[in-house]
């Protein structure tokens, strides 16, 4: 049985140490003498190298193989990445030196904003925000103070019903209530739906787009139209940002505000959970608004600029997640102008597996998709398998499940989006192992009812561990 | 699963046994088999009262997490505390042990006007 | 150039075939052509000359200077075992642990992270992380907001000025308001502590270095029925007796000091703990531990139900990509250090700071300006405190941040040899007879 660090520690056992014991004396006031001792485990540095390559070889990664979830881009991570923001330059300097010591830095943070304006058409940009959803949370805040300064009472924002669940979350912080459209029968917005709700009442409209269904929104130029005709904003959440790059932009699609996620378009490494990034970017009219400080040069040299008239305040201590922002930049440098061959290659993808699985399994929209697609477990579920089984059964194959249940308005779905990255081998062998299972499903149900068979821990009582929580180890 | 006689549902799923003007709130089960293996119960405060469509406590499973309504106007009289250590009566025993709240109502019969009776109930659900 | 391209050009006008398509062009045609857009880049580059650009970037930073600026961001001793273990892939390029059976390695690292911050904090459970200490902060003010149903909260002025930021600007969000506890000489004055407020956040130590009264505030908190929020440093709490003795509700900050570079800001990683009566508040992952099918023990994200993707606008908060890879160096970190070297490296932090301090103290013009403190003290300087720090700086020290026209806030940590503070003494010294 697997043991916790805690499980293998010794008294007296030391990891690191420091020099003599002898020449500290106690410099604290005597009532906040630490009595009790902690749990942090008393073991070797070898024994901390075994416990965590041990853990190291439970998780599944990029390395070991395909990852086709739908919504996150798990597109390669270059390994440069990782060498570049490690170099001591940029590890070792403090946010709170002066400017003339991290020129470097702010050098590289301000080419960051421009080439991400330039890959999106906004006019300006901050780097602040530390993931998706905190940029949401900047854009809607950013909604918020435009209305308070024009002197305008809008209270509503209006998010489709296929929405990722931060959108309403988010709204939510900033004091708005949601008004939930449901898309047509071509999985899209309706504008009949839209033009129902519309009125002074309407801050924003927050959208994706192409949406998570992985289709682009047709409409797009007529329900920013409308929107902006309403006199109020749209939001454009970046997270399929992958599939159109030098195609459109949320420019030109006439949206004011816009997240990024670097974590997924622009290949800095998800981390088990992070630290990933969203920069959010503005149309010139909103550029008052971001938080700060926004980097700047004045022809000679960067800074950080704080002078920004109805800033909206800070979202983190600091400038934002700098070392994903260097492995960012290092990726749109190497990159340049062929991310339109990544978007173009990302949707061909998408559209080649769809092709290939659609025959097998139930595709909710037999249209041209962008760079993801959603399928249902529908053509499999007369011997009661469902999106979930097949999702566990994948990972016997070698392969990371597929998104699933999400979005909520398509029924047991299975969001696939193999990025740019795989190779044909990769794709060909996917849709060889989807088919597989197909026919397990009907041939052997049980096979998938009891699936994952092969993977470090087994199916896992997710109930138990809601009823009784083991939250921590206690001795 | 035994349904009583003359329970009545809402829209929202609550489901309602009347004695006098004290009722009996739960959630039907068919709510319950959309939700899954229930994990925690929020129960408002005995004493307190509620409009009716106010959102008076939450039950949360593994998967999903939902409030549940008031089918009436009312104050709480009681509450089914074996719910807060062992959600899990909900799954098991819906509609006898599983209740969620009594309420004592004051406009009883306005209330209930849009509640179904069961059988209506379930063929609008499914 | 076309870096990290996985298809042939062969293969790619086959695929299209197969798709049914004879050109990118006609996958696209379908995008409104008001819609069209070209990407105004350079080309892309090779990696050699990535390398080189970067490199060349990262040099353009001085690092060569002494350090002894704080402010929320600190310079302690990383042991090389963090780098080794946090750079392994398998850690790197994982995805959110939503499927258990092929995240064991990451869930357990993170019941494991929990643990440690519950046992340093005195608490009952921790959250997996948020993105720094000062969100974890606004997420616990607005978490006291909900719990106790009222939307003002008192905010110690000790506090990081970043933090107070980031805090007014999440109480802006949902219009809660914010009344502030002054200080006198560095220190919070306790008074009107009310039942007014949702909550009382006081640091500890404080942006300044003091030492907080965090037993008295304790006790005004209980009395006024207010939660109490402390904000900790980490590795203080190795020594010091936790917040949870002093009736904390809450304990919140930033995990940087484990194992994590300064990196200009980030990424780091706020903590969160609190008491099991306000768990299901709190926002954030929570991993868990349970079986599987065969009895195995086996982790996995639990309390779902408060988060955005099942939720959705009725969520605890928005919070989903959190700081995943730093909490493995700070569990890292923890596992190596232990209780022991965490206590010495922090015991060292303070000598070296008492050190410090008494020394400057013997030049004319130098004055102490907070008596009782940790690692940071505010010194009055000779002269203007920005013309004082250009020239420090120019003799290779960064001596410390401005406070105001004439104070700056000074840091030490066991990274600060003693030949370090001896040359700041010397410089300091020639300075002040300038």
């Amino acid at each position: 049985m697997n043991k916790l660090i805690f499980e293998k520690s010794k008294e007296g056992q030391l990891g690191v140490d420091f020099d003599n014991e002898a020449q500290y004396d106690y410099f604290l006031p005597k009532n906040l003498e630490r009595i009790e001792k902690t749990t942090l485990p008393e073991v070797s540095e070898l024994e901390v190298m075994r416990h965590f390559t041990e853990l190291s070889g439970k998780n599944f990664c990029i390395e070991k193989g395909f990852y086709p979830l739908g919504s996150c881009t798990m597109k390669y991570n270059p390994k440069v990445n990782e060498l570049v923001a490690n170099l001591e330059g940029f590890t070792n300097i403090n946010p709170n030196m002066p400017d003339n010591c991290t020129q470097g830095a702010l050098e590289l943070m301000y080419k960051l904003q421009e080439s991400l304006c330039k890959i999106t058409g906004m006019d300006a940009m901050t780097l602040q925000p530390a993931a998706g959803a905190h940029g949401e949370f900047c854009g809607m805040l950013i909604v918020k103070k435009y209305f308070e300064q024009l002197g305008q009472k809008r209270k509503k924002v209006i998010v489709p019903d296929s929405a990722h669940g931060t959108n309403p979350a988010t709204a939510r912080m900033c004091g708005f209530e949601i008004v939930e459209i449901k898309s047509n029968e071509k999985g899209q917005v309706s504008i009949e739906a839209l033009k129902e709700v519309l009125n002074e009442d309407v801050a924003a409209i927050m959208m994706t787009n192409p949406n998570t269904l992985g289709l682009f929104e047709e409409n797009i130029l007529e329900i920013s139209d409308l929107v902006h005709q309403n006199g109020s904003l749209l939001y454009y959440d970046g997270a399929n940002l992958n599939a159109i790059m030098g195609i459109t932009s949320p420019a030109k699609m006439g949206f004011d505000i816009v997240h990024l996620n670097l974590h997924k378009t622009f290949s800095t490494p998800h981390g088990g959970g992070g630290p990933g990034s969203g920069p959010v970017g503005v149309v010139a009219k909103l550029k008052d608004f971001l938080p700060v400080p926004i980097i700047d040069f004045d022809g000679e040299k960067y800074f950080r600029n704080y002078n920004i008239p109805n800033s909206i305040g800070k979202l983190k201590a600091f400038y934002g997640n700098f070392g994903v922002l260097v492995r960012a930049y290092t990726y749109i440098l190497m990159m340049g102008n062929s991310l339109k061959k990544v978007s173009q290659d990302a949707v061909m993808s998408a559209n080649y597996l769809k092709e290939k699985l659609k025959n097998t399994y139930h595709l909710h929209y037999d249209i041209t998709c962008m760079h993801e697609f959603v399928l249902s477990s529908k053509n499999q579920s007369e011997s009661g398998v469902h999106t979930i089984n097949i999702a566990k059964r994948m990972m016997d194959y070698g392969i990371h499940p597929p998104t699933v249940y999400f979005p909520l308005i398509a029924s047991e779905a299975i969001m696939i989006e193999p990025t740019e990255s795989e190779s044909k081998d990769v794709l060909d062998n996917f849709v060889e192992i989807m088919e597989k299972i197909a026919q397990e499903a009907k041939e052997n149900p049980q096979l998938v009812l009891n699936a994952p068979h092969s993977t470090p821990v087994l199916k896992i009582d997710e109930t138990y561990a809601a009823r009784n929580p083991d939250l921590r180890y206690t001795k | 699963m035994i349904v009583p006689e003359g329970i009545l549902c809402t829209k929202s799923h609550e489901y309602v046994i009347h004695e006098g003007d004290i009722c009996t709130i739960g959630i039907t089960d068919y709510a319950v088999e959309q939700l899954g293996d229930i994990v925690f119960v929020e129960l408002p405060e005995v004493g307190t009262s509620f409009e009716k469509g106010e959102p008076f406590g939450a039950i949360e499973s593994v998967k999903a997490a939902s409030e549940v309504y008031m089918p009436m106007t009312g104050e709480i009289v009681e509450i089914n505390e074996p719910l807060l250590l062992k959600p899990e009566i909900i799954n098991n025993d819906t509609y006898s042990e599983g209740w969620l709240i009594k309420v004592k109502a004051s406009s009883l019969d306005k209330d209930l006007a849009d509640a179904l009776e069961y059988e209506d109930y379930k063929s609008e659900v499914e | 150039m076309y870096n990290f391209s996985a298809f042939t050009n062969a293969e790619r006008e086959n695929i299209l075939k197969e798709i049914g398509v004879d050109s990118f062009e006609e996958l696209f045609s379908h995008i409104p052509a008001k819609a069209r857009f070209e990407i105004d880049l350079p080309d892309g580059i090779s990696e050699m000359e990535a390398q080189r650009e970067l490199k060349t970037l990262a040099s353009k930073n001085n690092i060569s200077l002494a350090n002894f600026i704080g402010g929320g961001s600190y310079n302690h001793f990383i042991p090389a075992a963090i780098g080794t273990i946090s750079s392994r892939f398998e850690f790197i390029t994982a995805y959110t642990p939503y499927q258990p059976e092929i995240s064991q390695g990451t869930l357990q690292m993170i019941y494991e992270f929990q643990s440690m911050i519950c046992s340093l904090t005195g608490m009952d459970v921790a959250n997996a992380s948020v993105y720094d200490g000062a969100t974890a902060c606004a997420e616990a003010v607005l978490m006291a907001a909900r719990a106790k149903r009222k939307n003002k909260i008192l905010l110690s002025e000790g506090i990081n000025p970043e933090y107070k930021s980031v805090i007014e600007t999440y109480c802006y969000g949902v219009d809660v308001q914010i009344d502030y506890l002054p200080l006198i000489d560095f220190k919070t004055q306790l008074e009107g502590i009310s039942s007014d407020y949702a909550c009382v956040l006081l640091a500890m130590p404080n942006y300044y270095g003091t030492i907080e009264d965090i037993e008295k505030c304790g006790e005004l908190a209980k009395q006024a029925g207010a939660m109490f929020i402390v904000c900790a440093d980490l590795l203080s709490l190795s020594k010091i007796k936790p917040p949870s003795e002093f009736g904390a509700d809450i304990v919140v900050g930033d995990f940087q000091v484990l194992g994590i570079p300064m990196a200009y800001g980030g990424p780091y990683g706020g903590y969160m703990a609190t008491k099991t009566a306000h768990m299901r508040q709190m926002p954030g992952r929570i991993v868990g531990a349970s079986i599987d099918k065969e009895g195995k023990r086996a982790f996995t994200l639990t309390m779902q139900a408060r988060e955005q993707h099942i939720k959705r606008e009725r969520a605890t908060s928005n919070i989903c990509t959190n700081q995943g890879l730093m909490t493995l160096c700070a569990t890292v970190y923890m596992s190596l250090m232990g209780q022991n070297g965490m206590s010495k490296a922090f015991l060292m932090s303070i000598q070296n700071a008492k050190k410090l301090a008494s020394k400057l103290c013997q030049i004319e013009g130098f004055e102490l300006c907070n008596s009782e403190f940790m690692f940071e003290f505010v010194m009055k300087t000779p002269t203007n405190s920005a013309v004082f720090l250009e020239k420090m700086q120019e003799k290779g020290i960064l001596a410390g941040i401005k406070v105001d026209e004439d104070k700056i806030l000074v840091c030490t940590t066991e990274m600060n040899s003693e030949a370090e503070i001896e040359s700041y003494i010397k410089t300091a010294g020639e300075i002040a007879c300038e």
